[in-house]
């Protein structure tokens, strides 16, 4: 993706981690199968994805689906932003954690529809462009306002979802320390805390706008990916 | 060329192998053992894309009662996850099977993307050996390896050394093995990957764009057991070199 001016052009600095199933409807929407092969058995530990830095578009983009796809999933999420000067390799444990979170943005988690949660997403969400975010990163709350934040995508102006953080699995803190017992969260490092299961989807053509009462609005087209072949550019002019 | 990055006197730099040695940048030639070794790569602009393949060897997918599978199993680690040659890796407390696993590691050394098979050479800096630690007791069937398993602070050692490509020959045929406590344990060799180098590079720069510094992990060949606190691990590769590291339990 081509930047965005240079004023509104940041993007995560670290490794962005991503949460699956963990809003109540999506726990719920899969509960049935989680007996069953090939899962066998609810997820104990939180279940972790990560979006690869090809994916790092800056607000403002025109992200191209890839070839053969007619839409995509807009998994809108808040990303916590870590800032640490622990010593390399030593565990947070669920208090030291908390202190850690510097910043947070909001997050547009472009993801191909897949059914199977079996193995790890890497074709459905390491495409080129699938990770648009804010324009700036709002200075950390408290975790516990962070729980409340609603937050609201629409496509082509039209209110499409609301996400209450509320119905999230483990809140902002819980999420912090159970992640933290297992991944070095560094310096940069952003962890999304999380999507409901019933995300919007866009095709080539739509406007998605994420925001959030107190937050920069995040704002990204999606295009099929011939327009941004032959029109050679990709930026949302509005 | 082998090069190394390394920490001496406090102090990071590089360095390259010189009989035996390490000869460090604008400065003295010292021996290995005076170093903190570290990843053998440099800091990219943006986060370091860290590919690596689960069953890419039919033993071990036999080993792991899978079948072969038809596409690349592929998943992603963060770079917490890596550390150098001669560190400790830690051994969680109270779990049952923790085990090496040996890895041809490939790193990028041009933007990537949309690249033939034919072309995949072209696009490659040198090579290094990767040791993807997995705890087996973590293991759940969503996103499977989950990154409990994978995804843990010490529990990538790489290096010693970045390879040049060019200096080697044909990186399809060469031997593996592990050691644990100087007993082999492992063996295989490269050119029993079911995804090779050329296709691996194929299908991830079909969807993703690599870049320079990135990492894929080309998995491992049969022969994997539980490594216990005080075990010494040495994971090598022919040509590329044989990477050490020491199992430790965690810190309270």
């Amino acid at each position: 993706m081509s930047a965005a001016s240079p004023q509104t052009s940041w993007l995560p600095q670290g490794t962005v981690y991503g949460m699956l199933m963990n809003f109540a409807d999506e726990h719920a929407a899969l509960a049935a199968q989680m007996q069953e092969p090939p899962y066998k058995a609810a997820p104990q530990a939180p279940v972790l994805f990560i979006k690869t830095a090809n994916t790092f578009s800056p607000h403002g983009s025109a992200i191209a689906l890839p070839e053969g796809a007619h839409e995509v999933q807009i998994k809108a999420s808040a990303g916590l932003i870590f800032l640490s000067n622990k010593p390399v390799a030593h565990a947070f444990t669920a208090q030291s954690a908390i202190k850690y979170v510097a910043n947070v943005v909001l997050i547009s988690d472009l993801t191909l529809p897949h059914a199977s949660f079996y193995r790890p997403p890497v074709k459905t969400k390491c495409i080129d462009g699938f990770l648009c975010v804010a324009p700036a990163p709002h200075s950390a709350p408290p975790l516990a306002e962070i729980d409340k934040l609603r937050i609201t995508v629409t496509i082509n102006g039209k209110p499409v979802q609301t996400i209450d953080m509320a119905q999230m699995v483990r809140n902002c803190e819980k999420l912090v320390a159970d992640v933290g017992e297992f991944i070095d969260l560094q310096t940069g490092d952003v962890l999304m805390v999380g999507s409901p299961f019933d995300a919007p989807l866009a095709r080539a053509g739509d406007v998605v706008e994420i925001s959030a009462p107190g937050y920069a609005t995040l704002r990204h087209s999606v295009v099929a990916n011939s327009d941004v072949r032959s029109e050679g550019h990709n930026e949302v002019h509005r | 060329m082998k090069r190394a990055r390394v920490i001496h006197q406090g102090r990071e730099c590089d360095a390259t192998d010189s009989d035996g040695a390490l000869q460090l940048h604008g400065a003295a030639r010292v021996p290995y053992n005076a170093v903190t070794w570290l990843p053998p790569l440099h800091d990219v602009p943006r986060p370091r894309t860290i590919l690596a393949l689960g069953l890419n060897y039919a033993d071990h997918a036999k080993e792991l009662s899978f079948k072969a599978p038809d596409e690349p199993l592929a998943f992603v680690k963060g770079q917490s996850s890596l550390i150098g040659h001669r560190a400790q890796t830690i051994r969680p407390a109270g779990v049952h099977m923790m085990h090496y696993e040996c890895e041809l590691a490939v790193v990028m050394g041009r933007t990537a993307s949309h690249v033939r098979k034919a072309d995949a050479y072209d696009f490659i800096a040198g090579y290094t050996v990767a040791n993807d630690y997995a705890i087996r007791d973590y293991l759940e069937n969503w996103y499977r390896p989950n990154l409990r398993v994978k995804g843990r602070p010490t529990c990538t050692p790489i290096g010693p050394w970045l390879v040049d490509a060019a200096d080697i020959a044909d990186p399809m045929q060469l031997a593996l093995q592990a050691t644990v406590n100087g007993q082999i344990t492992q063996r295989g060799n490269t050119r029993d990957m079911i995804f090779d180098v050329p296709t691996l590079i194929e299908y991830f720069s079909s969807f993703m764009t690599l870049q320079p510094g990135d990492l894929i992990l080309t998995g491992t060949p049969d022969g994997v057991v539980d490594c216990k606190v005080g075990d010494v691990i040495v994971t090598s590769i022919e040509g590329v070199g044989a990477l050490q590291s020491t199992i430790c339990a965690p810190t309270s």
